[in-house]
Formats: C-alpha cells, sequence, structure tokens
C-alpha cells in the first residue's frame, strides 16, 4: 500500500536548521530565588522579606497536619490497592505545600482545589472520608463546598483557576476582605484557561493567589515539557508578582502564602506562588513511573523530605518530646482505622441518584426517563419474587 | 496472509507503527505520548523507535495540541494527536470546531487538513468523572468533521490506516472498554472503506445498529435473543459521519425493525438522526417504530452506578422484545 502525502513542498532554506531540542532544565529549586526558612538539614534560616515567629506549638500543629494528611493518604493508597477505591492520587512529598498554604489560610477565604488537595481539605476541616467517595464510585464529589469554604475536587485540569478568579472578582465587588486561592500543578499551567485565569485576575485586581505545586511532573512529562522559565517568573507578565518557595519547607510555605493573602486582602491583586516541591509517589495509582522517571531523582527527594526536617527542627530545640511523638502515632493509626472503616460503611448510591440533581429547576425529559428506570428496575424484582 | 490475534490497543499501536514507518509526514502528539506511550500505551514503544521529533509529548494544552497540529498539518504534515480522555478534548473543541472543520471550505478546497483526533471514549472502566463519556454526536454535528470508531481489532488497525490516509479531519473514538479484547487481524488486507457499516451478524427479524463499545453487547444480544428463536442482524456503523445509511436501508428492508444502541445520551444523539433517516427511507419497510437504547440525560454517573447507566444485554434485549411485539 501506498501513502502519498500531501507534503509535497519543499523546505525553504537549503540548510536544515536543527530542530527544536528540549530545552535545558529550568533553574533548580535552590539559591536566593527560592524562598526558605527551614533547611532539609532542620536549620532555620532567616529570609528578608518573609518572617515567621510561631509558638512551639504552632508548630507541633503543623507538624501534625502533616503526619495525619501522609496517614490518611497511605490509607488511602493502601485502600485502592484493596479494591476499595478505583483509584486515588497521592500527595506524598507535598505535605508542607499543603499544609503550610492551608494553615495561612482565614476561616472566610475560599479554597479551589484539583484533585490532590487533601491536605488543604485537611486544614479545611473537610472530614477526610469525604474525599473519597468519588475516588471508590459512589459520588462525584461529596461535601458542601461552603461549608467549608472548600470547592469541590476538579479534574479537568486548570479550569479552577478560572473559578477561583471569578469568586474573587465577586469579593471584591462585595467589599469583602476574604481571599482566594486556586491550586494547580506545572503541568496545568500550559492550560489555556490557566493563562486566562491570570489575565483576567490581573486586569480586574482580583484578589486570588494561584499556588502552584510544581511536584515536577505532569504523569510522565517533566516541568521542562510545560515552561522554558521558571514558572513564578510567569507572572511578571501577566503584571503581578510571583514567588517561588521551598515547597517542602512548610514554615516557608505558610509565611508566603500569609504575606500573598494579605497583599490580596489589601486590594493589591493575585499573586503566583510557586511551591517547588516532589511528587513522591506514582501520578495516580493507575501510574506506572518507572517508565520515564530514574530511582535516584525521589532518593534525592526524599532527603529533602518536609516531615522529617520539621521533626529535626522540633527534636533539636527540644519543641517537642518523645510523648508528644508516641500519641500522634497513636492518633495516626486511630485516624487510618477510622478512614478504613469508614470507607468499607460507605452505603452503595440509590440507583435513582442517577437522575437527581441533573437540573436545578426540573426538566419533564429527566422526570419521565427517571420514571421508565424506576418501572425497568421494578420488573427485575417482580420476576425475581 | 499474515492473520494474527491481538488486541485493540496492541493493533492501534501496530498501526500508528506503520503509518510512522510509511510515511516521514506523519507526527504523533499528544500528551504522555512518548516515554509513557500514552495512559493507554497505544504508542508504546513508538518515540523510542522513532525519536522525538516524530512522537511528540506536547504540555499539558489541550487547545495548544490540536491548534498547533492545525499548523503542522498546513505545513505538509500529518499529525495523529491523542487526546487523553474523552472528557478532556473540550479545550480543544474550539479548535477543533471553529478551525479544522471549515479551514478546507473557507478557503474554497485548497487546504487539506490531514489531522486524526484519537479519542479514548465511552465508560464501563470505573473512572472517575470525566473519563467516561460518549461525545461522539457533538463532533457528528459538526460539518467538515469525519467520526469513525472500531469495535474490533482488525478495524482499529484498517480504520486507522485509513484515516491518517485521508485529507479530511477524522475524531478518531477508541473504545477504550475494549482496549484488551482480542480479535483476529490480517495486516494484509483491507476489510473495506472507512465509512462502510459492516454486519456483524447476519439475521432477518430485526437489525440492531451499533458502534464502537455496543458492538459486542449487541452481538451477545443477538446470540442471546437466537436461543429464544429471534433472528437478530447486528450492524457494526463504524462510521458516525458519514453514515453508511445504504447499509442500514438494506439491512431493515430485510428484517422491518431497527433498535438503535449507544452509550451516549439517546436525547440528541446519533440514534435519533437513524431514527429519522431511516423511517423516511424505510417507511413502508417498518414494522415497528425505530427504537432507541442508550443513555440518559444525566451526567455521567460515579462508577458504582455506570452499570445501570450504560446499555447492557436486558436493556437491549428488552427493546428488541419491544419492537417485536409490534
Ligand atoms: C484538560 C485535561 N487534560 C488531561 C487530563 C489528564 N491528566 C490528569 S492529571 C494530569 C497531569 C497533571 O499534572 P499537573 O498539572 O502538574 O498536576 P499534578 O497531577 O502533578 O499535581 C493529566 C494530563 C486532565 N485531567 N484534564
Amino acid at each position: 500500500m501506498t501513502v502519498e502525502s500531501t507534503a509535497a513542498r519543499k523546505p525553504r532554506r537549503s540548510s536544515k536548521r536543527t530542530s527544536a531540542k528540549t530545552p535545558a532544565k529550568t533553574p533548580e529549586g535552590s539559591g536566593p530565588q527560592l524562598v526558605q526558612l527551614l533547611t532539609p538539614e532542620g536549620e532555620r534560616v532567616e529570609h528578608p522579606d518573609f518572617e515567621i515567629d510561631l509558638s512551639a506549638e504552632e508548630l507541633r500543629g503543623l507538624y501534625r497536619d502533616m503526619v495525619l494528611t501522609r496517614r490518611f493518604d497511605a490509607e488511602a493508597t493502601a485502600l485502592q490497592r484493596q479494591g476499595e477505591l478505583g483509584l486515588w492520587a497521592s500527595l506524598l512529598g507535598q505535605e508542607a505545600a499543603q499544609i503550610g498554604s492551608g494553615r495561612a489560610l482565614r476561616d472566610d477565604d475560599y479554597v479551589f482545589p484539583t484533585y490532590r488537595e487533601h491536605g488543604v481539605a485537611w486544614c479545611r476541616g473537610v472530614d477526610p472520608t469525604n474525599l473519597l467517595g468519588m475516588f471508590r464510585g459512589v459520588n462525584h464529589g461529596g461535601w458542601d463546598p461552603n461549608t467549608n469554604n472548600f470547592h469541590l475536587y476538579t479534574i479537568v485540569i486548570g479550569s479552577q483557576t478560572l473559578h477561583a478568579t471569578g469568586y474573587a472578582m465577586g469579593v471584591a465587588k462585595d467589599g469583602a476582605d476574604s481571599a482566594v486561592i486556586a491550586y494547580f500543578g506545572d503541568g496545568a499551567s500550559s492550560q489555556g484557561d490557566v493563562a486566562e485565569a491570570f489575565t483576567f485576575s490581573a486586569v480586574y485586581n482580583a484578589p486570588v493567589v494561584f499556588f502552584c505545586q510544581n511536584n515536577q511532573w505532569a504523569i510522565s512529562e517533566p516541568t521542562e515539557k510545560q515552561t522554558r522559565v521558571p514558572l513564578y517568573q510567569r507572572a511578571q507578565g501577566f503584571g503581578f508578582p510571583g514567588i517561588r518557595v521551598d515547597g517542602n519547607d512548610v514554615l516557608a510555605c505558610l509565611a508566603v502564602t500569609r504575606s500573598a493573602l494579605e497583599r490580596a486582602r489589601r486590594g493589591e491583586g493575585p499573586t503566583l506562588v510557586e511551591a517547588f516541591t516532589y511528587r513522591m509517589g506514582a501520578h495516580t495509582t493507575s501510574d506506572d513511573p518507572t517508565k520515564y522517571r530514574a530511582d535516584e531523582e525521589r532518593a534525592a527527594w526524599e532527603a529533602k523530605d518536609p516531615i522529617l526536617r520539621l521533626r529535626t527542627y522540633l527534636e533539636k530545640q527540644e519543641l517537642a518530646d518523645a510523648a508528644f511523638f508516641t500519641a500522634l502515632e497513636e492518633e495516626s493509626e486511630a485516624l487510618g482505622k477510622r478512614v478504613r472503616e469508614a470507607v468499607r460503611a460507605m452505603p452503595e448510591p440509590d440507583r435513582l441518584a442517577i437522575f437527581d440533581h441533573a437540573y436545578a429547576d426540573g426538566n419533564p425529559l429527566v422526570d419521565e426517563e427517571r420514571a421508565q428506570f424506576a418501572a425497568y428496575q421494578a420488573s427485575f424484582a417482580e420476576e425475581g419474587n | 496472509m499474515a492473520v494474527e490475534k491481538m488486541s485493540i490497543a496492541k493493533a492501534l499501536n501496530e498501526s500508528l507503527r506503520k503509518a510512522l514507518e510509511t510515511d516521514p509526514k506523519v507526527l504523533i502528539m499528544g500528551e504522555d505520548v512518548g516515554k509513557l506511550g500514552g495512559v493507554f500505551r497505544i504508542t508504546d514503544g513508538l518515540q523510542k523507535d522513532f525519536g522525538e521529533d516524530r512522537v511528540i509529548d506536547t504540555p499539558l494544552a489541550e487547545s495548544g495540541i490540536v491548534g498547533t497540529a492545525i499548523g503542522l498539518a498546513l505545513r505538509g504534515y500529518r499529525p495523529v494527536v491523542e487526546i487523553q480522555f474523552d472528557g478532556f478534548v473540550f479545550p480543544a473543541y474550539d479548535q477543533i470546531v471553529t478551525q479544522l472543520a471549515k479551514m478546507h471550505a473557507r478557503s474554497l478546497g485548497k487546504i487539506k487538513l490531514p489531522v486524526v483526533v484519537r479519542i479514548p471514549y465511552g465508560g464501563g472502566i470505573g473512572a472517575v468523572e470525566h473519563h467516561s463519556e460518549s461525545p461522539e454526536a457533538l463532533f457528528a454535528h459538526v460539518a467538515g468533521l469525519k467520526v469513525v470508531s472500531p469495535s474490533n481489532a482488525s478495524d482499529a488497525y484498517w480504520m486507522m490506516q485509513q484515516a491518517v490516509q485521508s485529507d479530511d479531519p477524522i475524531i478518531f473514538f477508541e473504545p477504550k472498554r475494549r482496549y484488551w479484547d482480542k480479535g483476529e487481524l490480517d495486516t494484509e488486507s483491507i476489510p473495506g472503506p472507512l465509512h462502510k457499516a459492516a454486519v456483524a451478524r447476519a439475521g432477518s427479524d430485526l437489525t440492531l445498529v451499533a458502534y464502537g463499545p455496543m458492538v459486542k453487547v449487541c452481538l451477545e444480544a443477538a446470540a442471546a435473543a437466537q436461543e429464544e428463536g429471534k433472528s437478530v442482524e447486528v450492524l457494526d456503523l463504524r462510521s458516525m459521519s458519514p453514515i453508511d445509511f445504504d447499509a442500514v436501508q438494506t439491512s431493515v428492508e430485510k428484517t422491518g425493525r431497527l433498535v438503535v444502541v449507544h452509550e451516549a445520551p439517546v436525547f440528541y444523539g446519533s440514534g435519533a438522526e437513524i431514527a429519522a433517516r431511516i423511517t423516511e427511507r424505510c417507511f413502508y419497510h417498518l414494522e415497528a417504530p425505530v427504537l432507541r437504547v442508550g443513555g440518559y440525560h444525566a451526567p455521567y454517573p460515579p462508577a458504582r452506578l455506570e452499570d445501570e447507566y450504560l446499555p447492557g444485554l436486558d436493556r437491549v434485549l428488552d427493546a428488541v422484545d419491544r419492537s417485536l411485539a409490534y
């Protein structure tokens, strides 16, 4: 079989251009442009623009949040392996980015997450078992976004950044002083929606913080396949500040997010925060990172583990004693058990739920199909009798 | 003759490999299509063998993927792009509908856009939201696009070859829950033209029309009906735009009864189009109104309810009985 190509044209240049190769890696996450307050070795360092002063109790609180979030995440991963969940998107390695930013929020702030913000949900007081319904396949969300100002998970990449921007525009119109935060990944930064969110938020001076967790990968694609400049630098072109923070440093994430939220509250508009972090596990439980990622890379990032680093600091500074860690371990186990039991006890959805909430004001076609469906299901029950 | 048994996924992979080998202008583009070989591994090993210039991992931007594929096609390339899942084609829908579909006509035929947009579609794999949709009618409704879907390995292989060679943009829907179904494939003899329907099973009492993932269900329904003494013909449409109405007409003139089955919602779905045309063409042959079986006018439900939502054997047989009862 022959295939005729429509590409009969000759190249205009005789000298063949070298085709664009993958550019050099974007600058590593280190150096003066990376805000860090706690080194990987667990040493406190100062930053001229961002300071933080936390009590021992607050520091232990952040540690507890990270440990429990990791435990919850590990339990969900295990539940997926046991067939209790259809899928799970783990946040392993991103605890500091999520807890740091999540604890910077005020109750009246509003959060627009992706599908991986389990730590932020924790900070908002969303019961973690609620997060599992969609991964188990019993619902598409399972919590009321307005109870905790924590929107439903968004799976279509980048969409929520526009919702966050619009919500923030509404906040500003209302004259309220709350702020809005939108989470997304490094891969999402390529989406048109995200660029449009940057444009709108800048033009309307919306009180929104864009919190990008650059975990280095979008499924199999490294950040270099999305951008040739460090992501935080993008903001400049849209007319608002961008900051890169050590995403494995919970203190720096807290300080930087707090400052960005305050800026939004003061009516000074959006900020892009790039939390430079790492996805230690697979993209989701369906993914196989061995196909595209070297083991050494993960090992290098393990040395920067966000939880270990705070633990070292707490221990060195004698801010937490053995009893604290033991009690937390027990609390973790209890959380794991509660989650496990809650998932197994989740009721199967009612069949007619397919038709529930398709419309707010109802729709005769839906009513008709619902009635037909119910009658059809009932016919089996009769046969069975 | 080189007949082999292989899965639809493997057949697509072999077909794309063949396309890359045959024509240096063929390109594969999409998210994760390179090292990972795509989330369904349809492009497995192709980047390794053809290089990053031909099998291109793109940024995570569907509008960008289709929009740049249009540009590459304008420059003489033949891009085959992958949209990772059905529900993620919508950022690219603008480029597909306003640009890809219309440029040939706008240029009075001067421009050809041989772009294939591959979309794994449909439910039945227990996925989360946006991973189980059947948006084929949204594309078939747009003039300038052609829309096809194979139901078996042989068609997967050959239809992909034909789609790549077509000078029209083709939306190539891959029935994802059938990816791992195996079937016989002869890589040397072309089964038929791209837009021609095929009789998947002959019968005389009633015609079931389906495509993609529903062909298998209809074949099972026909086999079950046979046990009750009913002879059901199954027509595999293969192409949803254009539709081979002649083949449907021929079958309906023989059987007098038609049931159209698809996963997509019935309301404004392809079944409506087929029912209307066949009623026009076969008014005096029909012994019963054309019936449709498909999804409901409700968002695709969470995974635990998808078996209720998707047409299964019982719902198809129920429609067969209703039609025969007229
Ligand atoms: C519009 C759209 N395209 C493709 C996908 C499939 N997909 C799900 S997650 C993902 C990678 C996301 O990477 P990133 O934005 O970096 O976030 P991460 O998952 O790494 O946190 C892709 C391609 C999707 N969900 N939505």
